[in-house]
């Protein structure tokens, strides 16, 4: 039996429909609650080449929402963690992780590689950026996004069709609408509008059905109520973006506040002599480390501990699995104490390490 | 005449509704807006775009429907 029956089975569908299926190329931008379902989907459903890019690491937050993640995906990238599972899911079609920002500088080139775009990301930067490299490379873009209870869906830039920037021209002020600071989402919500995106991906690679094209579905997930509006394509706004595309690559992504934090191996920094080891875990855990000299700065009194840190040396932070010691490296960099990173492994891994270094 | 007026994401949060019932004697969209304005106050700080019977309109727009959205972006993933 055939991996695609149920699909192929449907008129509607068939072995013709499968094959276009398996030659499409989707890109998602985002690993996280949108995206994971719509990759989850795709990859089900034999999409041929998927790129996925994101440069965050999948922390315990995550796991209410981001189905691709378990336990053992803790503090790995999130491109390359969904990379693993999805594998596991469908090892017969190509999948690439990009680990790393979207920026002005790579976007271009990335898009071209594919034929439909799909946003999850979670900051208007990112969105912005996305919807106008979509517009430039003419790209299909389809669109998800989510507060709280409530969640939005488009396909932007199809066949002449409006683009996000005709329904939003510019992003809105800094600060008027919370965005990296966290202000809970429900967890089955970006399940239902992630679905729904993947289900507008396959509609255009299948030319089926009708592409929610110059329409923005609203739902909310208290009162189960979903509102469609129209929303119409306003060339001027768009020639307005595409004018600007050979100065596209000069513009600078900002400082957001999802900052990139410097991660490294325990294999990259073994050797070197010139290193202040952090120990930010809480007094009771363990292992404790002690074949090499460590301080002990808990997570929680790290901003009252700044004293401790040596500014002379390069810092590297490590906890239990590398989750915490990402968010106080970042701690330390918006404190403007340079030189730190943050260790990948976590302790268990760098006692057996320095323990048999040190037999040696 | 009577508007049907829904709100979305932050603008329901403000307006602590989903939808409410408003008397409405003006023309235009920015004037209703200023009705809403002056019994919201913290709708001035906010983006939003406003929807006339499913459909996006701006501001000098007549008020021809019975129903109006106001709806602001979302960034969430």
């Amino acid at each position: 039996m055939s991996r695609y029956n149920r699909h192929i089975i449907l008129s509607e569908i068939g072995q013709v429909g499968q094959d276009k299926i398996s030659k499409a190329k989707v890109l998602v931008i985002g690993a996280g609650g949108l995206g994971c379902p719509v990759l989850q989907y795709l990859t089900g459903a034999g999409v041929g080449t998927i790129g996925i890019i994101d440069f965050d690491v999948v922390e315990l937050s995550n796991l209410q929402r981001q189905i691709l993640f378990g336990s053992s995906c803790l503090g790995k990238n999130k491109a390359i963690a969904a990379k693993e599972r999805l594998e596991d899911l469908n090892d017969t079609i190509s999948i690439a992780a990009y680990p790393f920002q979207l920026n002005y500088q790579n976007a271009i080139d990335l898009f071209n590689q594919y034929d439909i775009i799909v946003d999850g990301s979670d900051n208007f930067e990112t969105r912005y950026l996305v919807n106008d490299t979509c517009l430039i490379t003419n790209k299909p873009l389809v669109f998800g996004a989510i507060y709280k209870f409530e969640g939005q869906v488009s396909v932007f830039n199809y066949k002449k069709g409006p683009s996000y920037r005709c329904l939003f021209p510019n992003p809105p002020q800094e600060g008027t609408i919370p965005n990296c600071s966290e202000i809970g989402v429900l967890g089955i919500l970006p399940g239902i509008i992630g679905s729904m995106q993947a289900n507008e991906v396959l509609k255009i690679i299948l030319g089926i059905g009708d592409v929610l094209s110059g329409q923005l579905l609203l739902y909310n997930a208290l009162t189960s109520k979903v509102s469609t509006l129209k929303v119409n394509r306003n060339e001027a706004i768009i020639q307005s973006i595409l004018e600007e595309k050979n100065n596209f690559h000069k513009k600078q992504i900002s400082e957001n506040c999802e900052m990139e934090v410097l991660e490294v191996s325990i294999d990259d920094i073994i050797s070197e002599e010139n290193i202040q080891f952090i120990d930010i875990r809480e007094s009771h855990e363990q292992p404790k480390i002690e074949s090499i000299k460590v301080s002990h700065i808990p997570f929680s009194q790290l901003e009252q501990s700044l004293s401790k840190i040596n500014s002379d040396k390069k810092k590297v932070l490590f906890c239990q699995s590398g989750v915490r010691s990402k968010r106080a490296t970042q701690m330390l960099n918006e404190l403007n104490i340079t030189n730190c990173f943050s260790l990948k492994e976590g302790a268990t891994v760098l006692n057996n390490y320095t323990k048999v270094s040190s037999n040696e | 005449m009577n508007l049907n007026i829904k709100y979305f994401g932050q603008i329901a949060e403000i307006t602590n509704q989903n939808e409410e019932s408003i008397e409405f004697s003006g023309l235009i969209v920015s004037e209703l807006l200023d009705v809403l304005y002056s019994k919201y106050s913290d709708l001035k700080n906010k983006d939003f775009q406003v929807a006339q019977n499913q459909e996006l309109v701006l501001g000098d727009k007549e008020i021809t429907g019975s129903e109006i959205a106001l709806l602001p972006p979302f960034s969430g993933g």
